[in-house]
């Protein structure tokens, strides 16, 4: 079991530039059902895809692959003609909203938005738009969504993660690459991995993911990666505070941050005293969760807080 | 990116929001020049001499030079002495201002340059409220914020008293619309002919924000004048960085002698740095990652002396111009490069060191961790270079390493 994506789960992309294309082909060779593609002046064209398979990916499957993947011009008709559910986008920052909203009205349940840069108007205008839907979006910017074995959807390395029993949230790309290594260096894996991204206006939140993982028989546990800026982390402590019956354990990153400092991701400012590592950290812990002291200790924290929740 | 208040103010004006009038001013002589334009423009006696730098509190801040003299200065000798009092007053100020650096609490203890002022008609203040846009991450829509409390942070309104804090949310398709700038405008007391330009006011700017894809205009005070009109007497406004492209009016007024040298520098080859004041330089992809590894370094025992991710997807120039840019600074006593490599490859960093290292040499400890995709190709061409790198299992040990070696 997991949640979002699993072994069926049948993939197009939007935004094939070099960037979508190369994502395209390492999704292929982990065996993501990838599908189809939108292009609105290259339909009736097909990108061709082949190399040797990714062994870390869905197993059971020959050393090669070769994979003609057809161009639509709209995402409704590659719905129509593909019967996929999920959209990976990545197009450009200043059309990435456009194409969002595109793949809402086109029929699909899961937008996955890897863009990052994209202005926050157009982000606030997409998701409210999305929301009037019965689609759910997750990022932008962010690293995708993957169930171990099962799909590879974004662009984060394919053979750190391992089918297993966590469920991992995060704000941060390469912090989640981090947790998902230690998960399965200590042998506990993952359900499924969520990057939610590090923007300001994100589609999928903290709730949304810890909501879906309490509800996933497979996942025992989830591991919360935040970071300084707005008040997701504390608004996720609420929640678990009211609703969570499995273990937490989490990191906060930015304890170190200055006030006032864009670090990196645009969501991740301290303004006028608000949005601090510590006051995000003590909402957390005060909800139960176990934090880890430092990065390198997440998988260690995640054992803990397992070992905890069975005493 | 954040402008001056002389640049928000003619941006305002250009949009029909009502602003004091006001003149630029860099030298002594421009001072005085704007002084006599100006009274007999508006009638009014008093004009106002502004310190134009990017950080708040200028009216409560110090100048170094001289500590008895605050940011924005009010000039009333026009009342009894007439236009040449007010000149010769205002040309007195700007002598010391200019070139003088002004401390406030939002510069830090080195406080900045003064090397332009603005030079403003002085508004006969009935009331200061306070007006801003902004985003709200929660509900991921704009919000207009309002209270009657002017010329008080926000954030102490929000502490004390957060009932006098208005809010309404700005629809993403419809804008502000008309009953809720009546509804904030009741909220602020107005009465009148004040009522209706606090209407016009409110809506102005709300679509003045959505126009030109700001982060925050914050309008602190926003004056009621005796005569009953609505005026933006200070003003802060900063921009959103992603939309830029879509104004480039508005980019073209960025100030870069308002920022640090390095970190434009350092966005010119995409990466993002940000100068802190420890000794342990850092280089790390992933914005999330690079705070860690700021964290684990005052974990360890350590400050660091910069936050810098060098992205995702970072060729070997870009790692390397990197390295050039920690290792300039005098501060720095060792450098702590920690990558996971995703679709970053760790050869292309274990490359771009070594070309760096080849052009300005290595004088200071290095632990390079490398995790990821290429990982052991990337540790085998580290090893092969025959440079003095330490190399690091996991972040803690990184950054432990860093630090031994620094004190040793």
């Amino acid at each position: 079991m997991s949640v979002l994506v699993d072994k069926d789960t049948k993939v197009i992309i939007q935004g094939m530039g070099k960037t979508g294309r190369f994502h395209t082909d390492r999704a292929i060779a982990y065996g993501t059902q990838m599908v189809g593609a939108v292009h609105p002046s290259r339909a009736g064209e097909s990108e061709r895809f082949e190399g040797e398979t990714d062994h870390s990916g869905v197993p059971g499957r020959p050393d090669h692959y070769s994979v003609e993947l057809p161009i639509y011009r709209t995402v409704k008709e590659a719905v129509a003609a593909t019967g996929a559910t999920v959209s990976v986008v990545y197009v450009p920052p200043p059309f990435a909203a456009d194409a969002i909203m595109e793949a809402a009205d086109g029929g699909i349940d899961l937008v996955v938005c890897i863009t990052e840069g994209i202005p926050v108007a157009d982000m606030v205008r997409a998701k409210s738009y999305v929301m009037r839907r019965n689609c759910r979006l997750v990022g932008p910017n962010c690293p995708g969504v993957i169930t171990p074995q099962e799909c590879k959807i974004g662009i984060m390395p394919g053979y750190i993660h391992q089918s297993g029993r966590i469920g991992v949230v995060s704000r941060s790309g390469t912090l989640t690459y981090e947790a998902v290594h230690q998960l399965t260096q200590v042998g506990l894996g993952q359900t499924t991995a969520i990057g939610i991204g590090g923007d300001p206006v994100n589609g999928t939140d903290f709730i949304d993911c810890l909501r879906m993982f309490n509800d996933d028989p497979a996942t025992e546990g989830v591991v919360l990666i935040g970071e300084i800026g707005g008040a997701a982390e504390e608004e996720a402590a609420a929640w678990i505070t009211e609703n969570m019956t499995k273990p937490v354990a989490g990191f906060i990153a930015g304890t170190t941050a200055p006030a006032g400092k864009r670090m990196g991701h645009a969501g991740a400012i301290i303004s006028g005293g608000k949005g601090t590592a510590a006051d995000k950290i003590d909402a957390l812990e005060a909800a139960g969760v176990l934090i880890a002291p430092t990065p390198t200790d997440i998988g260690a924290t995640m054992v803990d807080a397992i070992a905890g929740a069975g005493s | 990116m954040n402008i001056h208040e002389f640049q928000a103010k003619e941006l305002m004006k250009s949009r029909g929001i009502p602003v004091p009038v006001g003149r630029v001013a860099t030298s002594v002589s421009e001072a005085i020049g704007a002084v006599a334009p100006l009274i007999e423009e508006t009638g009014t006696p008093v004009v106002v001499v502004k310190s134009q730098i990017h950080a708040g509190g200028r009216g409560k801040g110090q100048f170094k030079e001289y500590p008895e003299l605050g940011g924005v200065n009010v000039v009333r000798n026009g009342i009894e002495g007439g236009v040449e009092a007010a000149k010769a007053r205002v040309g007195e100020l700007a002598a010391r201002m200019l070139g003088s650096t002004l401390v406030t609490v939002q510069t830090g203890p080195l406080g900045k340059p003064v090397s332009r002022l603005y030079v403003e008609s002085g508004v006969d203040i009935d009331r200061e409220l306070y007006l801003s846009v902004l985003l709200d991450r929660s509900t991921s829509k704009n919000i207009v914020m309002a209270s009657t409390e002017g010329g008080t942070e926000i954030e102490d309104v929000a502490e004390a008293t957060p009932e006098k804090i208005l809010k309404a949310q700005i629809d993403p398709g419809l804008g502000l619309l008309d009953f809720q700038a009546r509804d904030i405008a009741f909220g602020l007391g107005l009465e009148g002919a004040a009522f209706k330009n606090g209407v016009k006011f409110i809506k102005a700017l709300a679509s003045f924000a959505v126009e030109f894809d700001t982060d925050l205009i914050e309008i602190n005070p926003l004056v009621v004048t005796k005569d009953e009109s609505v005026v933006a007497l200070d003003c802060k406004m900063s921009f959103e960085a992603n939309a830029m492209y879509r104004h480039p009016d508005v980019r073209e007024m960025r100030d870069l002698s308002e920022e640090n040298a390095a970190e434009i520098e350092a966005s010119g080859y995409g990466l993002s740095f940000i100068k802190l004041d420890g000794t342990i330089g850092c280089m790390v992809n992933g914005a999330g990652l690079a705070m860690a590894t700021m964290d684990i370094i005052k974990y360890a025992g350590g400050e660091p002396a910069n936050f810098l991710d060098v992205g995702g997807g970072a060729e070997k120039d870009q790692v390397a111009a990197a390295f050039k840019i920690i290792t300039r600074d005098p501060s720095v006593k060792g450098i702590f490069v920690n990558i996971f490599g995703g679709i970053m490859r760790c050869d292309t960093i274990a490359q771009g060191v070594i070309e760096a290292v080849a052009e300005v040499g290595l004088s200071l400890p290095l632990v390079v961790r490398l995790e990821g995709t290429n990982v052991e190709l990337g540790k085998q061409i580290l090893d092969e270079s025959g440079l003095n790198i330490l190399s690091a299992t996991d972040m803690k040990d990184g950054a432990q390493k860093i630090l031994e070696a620094t004190r040793s």
